[in-house]
């Protein structure tokens, strides 16, 4: 399963939407376009929804590092929402855990930007 | 990446046919898929001229998978820690590390050309398995 991404806006923030697999190849790309051109358009508030990601691989894993830095290096802020039991153990197992502000509730994760 | 997806694929389907859980099948394919993307595109350098050879065995103890480019070759023992605080923000490095997280063996043997990495799941006793 290919991975498809829906844009939203919360309260001054985007959420992105991600369903299927993070993945080497048109996965990893799709997402960093995505963050790319969001933060090429001044956004400064991104939440990535994982809540329907089942997979994701050493390289999606690293998609994901980048896209925390570049929106770090451009003065904006990316979360991370809804991890999936698989994807959370990825990120322990890994330490990237310790890097992002990870959320479970949505209006949570809005309010903490 | 087709024969990524393909080798993947296959993993999983000798890991399901094995009687494995849901996880272990979930990290058996994750492995075999990490080290047929490293395969691919570090040791064949996404050449389509030079091939990868695959080959995956249940010999009713272990799952055996064997996977060989035809690269450079490659030391392991070289690769930086990803888990190393000055590490953990770059965008590459964790392959590796995941295949021996979550395979009971991993075995890197230099082919000239080439190298091949021999990944084993040990079994349970059929009567312990699910």
């Amino acid at each position: 399963m290919a991975l498809t991404i829906a844009s939203r806006e919360v309260d001054g923030v985007t959420v992105l939407d991600l369903s299927g697999r993070i993945t080497l190849g048109e996965g990893s790309v799709q997402l960093r376009d995505a963050i790319r051109d969001l933060i090429g358009k001044g956004q400064k508030s991104i939440l990535l929804n994982l809540g329907d990601v089942n997979y994701i691989d050493s390289s999606g894993l690293g998609e994901l590092v980048s896209a925390y830095t570049t929106a770090k290096n451009q003065g904006a802020s990316l979360k991370l929402l809804k991890l999936t039991q698989k994807v959370h153990d990825l990120l322990q197992l890994t330490k990237l855990y310790t890097v992002f502000d990870i959320h479970d509730d949505e209006a949570k994760a809005i309010g903490s930007f | 990446m087709d024969s990524v997806n393909q080798v993947e694929a296959a993993a999983g389907q000798l890991a399901t046919d094995a009687g494995l859980s849901e996880d272990d099948c979930f990290h058996i394919t994750m492995a075999v898929r990490e080290a047929a993307i490293n395969a691919v595109l570090h040791g064949n350098e996404y050449d389509s001229a030079r091939q990868i050879d695959v080959t995956l065995e249940n010999t009713g103890s272990r799952l055996i998978f064997v996977i060989r480019d035809q690269g450079k070759g490659l030391d392991p023992d070289t690769l930086p820690d990803p888990l190393a605080p000055e590490n953990l923000l770059r965008g590459t490095g964790r392959g590796i590390f995941l295949i021996r997280s979550f395979m009971d063996e991993v075995n890197f043997r230099q082919l000239h050309p080439g190298t091949e990495l021999t990944m084993v799941k040990h079994l349970a006793p059929a009567e312990d398995r699910f």
